[in-house]
This record gives C-alpha cells, structure tokens and sequence, in this order.
C-alpha cells in the first residue's frame, strides 16, 4: 500500500505514537490538571528475555482474572479482555470530573521470537499486573559441548 | 484548632522534601466523581502493594505516592519497555468543604478508591420555609 494513502485511523495512531514521545521528552510533572488526558494505550506493556524464557508484563490494573483471554497463535500472543468503567452512570445525582482511566475492550498483541515454545506459558495477575512466562525451546538454549 | 495541627504538618513535609530529591515517576491515570456525600477517586497503581503506598495530606494538598514492584527474573534483559518508572506521584487540591480526617483508601487489583466525605455542614440540605 502507498505510503503517502494510509487512512485517517493511521494518521491518529502517529499523533497518538507522537503524543507519547512528546510525554517522554517533557515528561508531565507531578501536579496536573484534575482534567488532563494520559492518552496511553491499555494495558502497558513491557517486554524481556532471558536465557530460558521471554517474558511479558502487563500493567492492567482493576481486572478481573477470569475475564482476561490470552491466546498464542503462529508466533503472536494475544492478550484481551474488558475493564469496565467504575464511573457513576448519568441520571445519578453525581458529578464526573476526571475520566482518563481506560475502559471498554481491549487487545494488544506481541510477536514472540521463534525459539518460544508455545506449549509452556504461564501466566499470573497479582497487584493489577499480569506477567505472562513463555519458556524458550530446549534445543535453542546454550548448551555446553564437552570435547571427547 | 485543626488549622494549626496541618500548618505544623505541613511544616515537617515541606522539610522532608528539600532532604529528598524528587525521583521521575509516572503521573498516574485517575477517575473523580462527586455525589452529595463524597468525592471518589480512582487511580490506576498496578504493581503497587498496600505498604508501598503513601497517602497524606499537607494543608489542602492530598499527595499520592507509590512504589510498584518491578517483577520478573533477576537475569531479564528488556526488550520492549513502554513503562518507564516504577513509581507513581500524583497530587490533587482538595477544597475546604472536604473531610480530611475521614478519607477512606482502600487498594485492590493495582486500583486505588479513595472516598473523601464532604463535611456534615457542607452537605445539601433542605431549608423549611417557616411560616410566620
């Protein structure tokens, strides 16, 4: 597809990826305005390896564990679910003043390098973090090889 | 009374602070609603256990500070980092009317509420026309 034709939806993803580059130059200093947007994506990621595992971080605070879906399919681990909004709904006698936690459905996806093995996942949520452990396969592991 | 107990407060807080410097931390997400009884705020603090969170009120100034866990094996090499510090600061004005004594915290899931009540006298209430 030619670059210079990408949809609107596109041009929002850039502002959006700028928006989060401008954050970390001039980071936000802790006093905000009661009504300023994060403007981030749901959940956050964090992404590592080690000699035998890779391993995903998921900062999803507020979730409900059961709720959560993660798949892995051809490479792509999957992570989705919901975070439903604790907001007062309206034609309570209430008043909403800051809404910048996410909610509604979300989906984000990570590659994972070929040497993880798909069979052996484990996955735990604890503190509104969900640390997701995918084993690397035997045969890609360093190994020593003894000289006869 | 309780004007001067904050003022001394905030004293030994404004102490404390030019001892510490200011470490980066992440400006938290928050919801804030009000009823007639209270103000509610929700703040997003995933990785955050219930002893490393710190909650206080310096004059009308409600401070939140955290630190989260940062999880994971000892030997991970990051790859992919979208968040950045393990730690949260966030700080709000409170208003006079609002009960500092009585504010409620409770820390579940990485999800702070905190209820702030409003003061009796502050609450709506009706007034009975007297007829004279």
């Amino acid at each position: 597809m030619n670059p210079m034709f990408r949809s609107s939806a596109d041009l929002f993803a850039e502002l959006n990826r700028m928006q989060s580059l401008l954050d970390q130059v001039f980071p936000a200093t802790g006093t905000s305005s009661i009504r300023s947007m994060a403007g981030t994506t749901f959940p956050v990621l964090n992404v590592g390896t080690t000699p035998a595992s890779v391993e995903v971080q998921a900062l999803a605070p507020g979730l409900d564990p059961s709720s959560l879906e993660i798949t892995i399919d051809r490479g792509l681990l999957v992570i989705a679910g919901e975070r439903r909004s604790e907001l007062p709904t309206s034609g309570e006698r209430s008043t909403v003043y800051a809404h910048e936690r996410f909610s509604g459905s979300f989906r984000r996806v990570v590659s994972l390098p070929e040497d993880a093995d798909p069979a052996r996942v484990e996955a735990s949520y604890r503190d509104g973090v969900l640390r997701i452990s995918v084993a690397k396969r035997e045969s890609s592991l360093p190994r020593r090889i003894e000289v006869n | 009374m309780s004007n001067a107990m904050q003022t001394q407060s905030s004293s030994a807080m404004s102490e404390s602070a030019v001892r510490q410097p200011q470490q980066r931390a992440v400006v938290p997400p928050v919801d804030v609603f009000e009823d007639e009884a209270s103000i509610t705020l929700l703040a997003d603090l995933p990785g955050v256990q219930r002893d490393q969170l710190h909650i206080r009120v310096d004059g009308d100034t409600l401070v939140l500070e955290a630190t989260a866990l940062t999880g994971g094996p000892e030997n991970m090499e990051l790859v992919y980092g979208e968040a950045q510090f393990p730690a949260y600061r966030r700080q709000f004005t409170l208003s006079r009317e609002l009960d500092t004594a009585r504010i409620e915290a409770q820390l579940r899931d990485g999800v702070l509420r905190l209820t702030i009540p409003k003061a009796e006298a502050a609450r709506p209430r009706r007034i009975d026309v007297q007829a004279g």
